[in-house]
């Protein structure tokens, strides 16, 4: 059983749900990502998606491709990932994820990426612009290799596509709750909950809902419909606020703190949403 | 007629759907229904109508006597898509997908422009089909198109500025994209070139092979004969596909697609896919594209935004390797010096970009005999290009 799947088992014997906070590799820079890494698993996260800088990131709000922008400034590539995957590797067990545009994998070679990511102790890919479709060759290797290809649906992914998208994932099933790009805010809740019931009558495999949420509060309501939660953009820009702030990590585990327990469902709903979120 | 692409959109190893999740269904939904129009008789009836009384086609082919006789080589022969209703060729495809956004029954279109002759055909025809229009355009190229983004305005659409990456035409694709994604189900996309994920690239070639179909009769006319060579200048690559498309099966007419080659190859500013890309996938469709060893992609420079963009049609890149279609570049410098000569030889100023497509014909017509036919697409005309002309040579205006 692979560390993705094992979290999710542990977390449903539980009856708790996965906080899975998203942060740019790179963003300030790599030896801080490995510290925030560490920091956000000491606070409770229990997957990490890492962030594969693109330049052209079409399915990214603002404030990550800012992050991205930042990260490429150092030439942050594949390789530079991988091997911080790896050095996290030596002192952590907890999944980690890499989500990245299709380009970057093609260039550095699907048979090598999938081979050396594996090694260096990588979970999963999530692609946002391989769909099933043109993904033959990352579907073989994923299953040789082990690692999960996490595949996303959308709020407007018909039936059909729905119980294809679901059936092929592996790891999890990434709903995007809104239409949209990262970093928009999710208003609707009862479109996104009638959605997830559709969703969890087709599979059993986990669900976990990202796009759109920003604070404790609307984690929390989210954790109540699905098997995990992603926060990004929301880190990220916290990340920009007190980039050069020698607490950093500090700061960045307190929101991830805040966000674990408002999936965890351990705080009442005022509670998290009066958190304060940086000082 | 090549029977290309298969039915995922992929000509060879190229093009395909690399598209987000949330957009799967509405090129889905844009695939079923060009598809059950392009074979609708009351579609076919209505695209011809507005092709000839909106866009006042057919347009000439022109023979360019004096042109020919200074370069004392081959016939050479203009498809004046500079006559088009708003300057340029776009025109013929934004008709085209206006129509089916009005089948689709969508209210709101979008747009991405580089040179700002596709932003003004988008706005032009959401004008004449009532329709909501925002056109995005990179800062870069707003300031060098500003002429532009005023008819845009005048016409009733929101340009708006994008000031991320590189800020031209490839980053305008991108916020265009972030939008579609957003208000897909309110809104259509009308992508400009034969670019994007599937059916884009097919849907926008068939729109603009009229510009080819129209070529094909008028040379039998003019001279009783195919031509031996046409030459288009390559962006995206749809006024060049448009042209060359209807010729495809005749082995013996010769291809040659012109690219930006900026201040040359070797200084690394250009937009030269052929000569200096390898093939990747950007913007939902795999291709040649500029990119660096970590698949990053690579800034381009032109000194024309319309051609300014690292990535070019699927199709082409398959003909490319089929060595059906010839890939070439010329630089600023000699666009600029086909700009002036054009103008001043035949009275006919033509567009930055297509002064690339002439910039060469300058260099093969030379080498042919007198009794071959080059058919070059003169793809807009350069009114747009006047100020930024003026501008490199140090004129006040």
């Amino acid at each position: 059983m692979n560390r993705i799947d094992k979290t999710f088992a542990q977390l449903r014997s539980r009856k708790e749900k996965a906080l899975i906070p998203y942060i740019m590799a790179g963003d300030p820079y790599l030896e801080r990502t490995e510290e925030l890494v560490l920091a956000m698993e000491r606070a409770g996260a229990d997957i990490i998606e890492l962030g594969v800088p693109f330049s052209d990131p079409i399915a990214d709000g603002p404030v990550i491709q800012r992050a991205g922008q930042r990260a490429l400034k150092w030439k942050t590539g594949l390789k530079d990932i991988l091997r911080l995957v790896a050095d996290i590797r030596k002192k952590s067990e907890i999944p980690m994820v890499l989500m990245t545009y299709y380009n970057p994998v093609l260039k550095f070679g699907i048979e090598t990426l999938f081979k050396e990511a594996a090694a260096c102790g990588v979970d999963g890919l999530i692609i946002p612009d391989l769909p099933p479709e043109e993904g033959q060759a990352v579907r073989d290797r994923s299953r040789r290799s082990g690692l999960n290809w996490i595949l996303l649906a959308a709020p407007t992914t018909p039936p059909d596509r729905l119980k294809l998208l679901s059936g092929r994932t592996q790891g999890f099933l990434y709903y995007v709750s809104l239409t949209g790009i990262t970093g928009a805010s999710l208003k609707n809740f009862s479109e996104v909950k009638a959605r997830l019931s559709a969703i969890r009558r087709m599979t059993d495999k986990p669900i976990a809902v990202g796009f759109g949420v920003s604070t404790p509060d609307q984690a929390n309501a989210l954790a109540g419909m699905a098997d995990g939660v992603i926060v990004g953009s929301a880190i990220v820009r916290l990340i920009e606020e007190h980039m050069d702030d020698s607490d950093l990590p500090a700061v960045i585990a307190a929101f991830v703190k805040q966000l674990k327990q408002a999936v965890a469902g351990g705080r009442t709903r005022r509670a998290a949403q009066s958190g304060v979120r940086h000082s | 007629m090549t029977k290309l692409p298969d039915q995922n959109g992929h000509f060879g190893i190229y093009g395909g759907r690399f598209a987000p999740e949330t957009l799967m269904p509405a090129l889905t939904e844009l695939e079923r229904m060009y598809n059950t129009s392009k074979k609708d008789n009351k579609f076919k009836v209505k695209l011809k109508e507005y092709l000839e009384e909106f866009a006042g086609r057919p347009t000439p082919l022109y023979f360019s006597r004096r042109l020919t006789k200074e370069l004392g080589g081959a016939r050479i022969y203009l498809k004046r898509e500079d006559l088009c209703h708003t300057g340029a060729h776009k025109i013929n495809n934004t008709i085209g997908q206006a129509l089916l956004t009005k089948k689709m029954g969508k209210r709101r279109v979008i747009a991405e422009t580089g040179a700002g002759q596709h932003g003004v055909a988008v706005a032009t025809v959401a004008a004449a089909f009532g329709l909501e229009c925002e056109v995005y355009m990179g800062t870069e190229d707003m300031e060098r198109q500003s002429l532009n983004v005023y008819r845009m305005r005048l016409m009733g659409a929101r340009v708006t500025p994008v000031d991320s990456g590189s800020r031209t035409l490839k980053d305008a694709i991108s916020e265009a994209m972030r939008d579609w994604a957003t208000n897909v189900r309110t809104t259509h996309y009308i992508l400009g070139s034969v670019l994007g994920p599937h059916p884009f690239p097919v849907m926008i070639r068939d729109f603009q092979s009229v510009i080819g179909m129209e070529s094909r009769r008028q040379i039998q006319k003019a001279e009783g004969r195919l031509p031996d060579c046409l030459v288009a200048c390559v962006g995206g690559g749809s006024n060049a596909m448009g042209l060359f498309y209807p010729f495809l099966s005749d082995r013996r007419v010769e291809m040659i697609g012109v690219e930006a080659g900026g201040h040359g190859i070797e200084s690394g500013k250009h937009a030269a896919r052929f000569a200096d890309g390898s093939v990747g996938v950007l913007h939902g469709t795999m291709t040649y594209l500029l990119q660096d060893d970590d698949g990053q992609i690579r800034p381009t420079h032109s000194i024309s935004a319309g051609l300014d963009y690292a990535a070019v049609g699927p199709e082409h890149s398959y003909y490319y390797d089929q060595g059906r279609i010839h890939f070439t570049h010329a630089t600023d410098e000699e666009a600029l010096a086909a700009f002036d000569q054009l103008s001043q030889v035949e009275g006919i100023m033509p567009a930055l970009e297509s002064a690339h497509a002439v910039a060469h014909v300058v260099k093969l017509a030379p080498r042919m005999k007198r009794n071959q036919i080059i058919v070059v697409n003169l793809s807009g005309r350069g009114d747009k290009d006047v100020m930024q002309v003026a501008k490199i040579r140090g004129v006040e205006l």
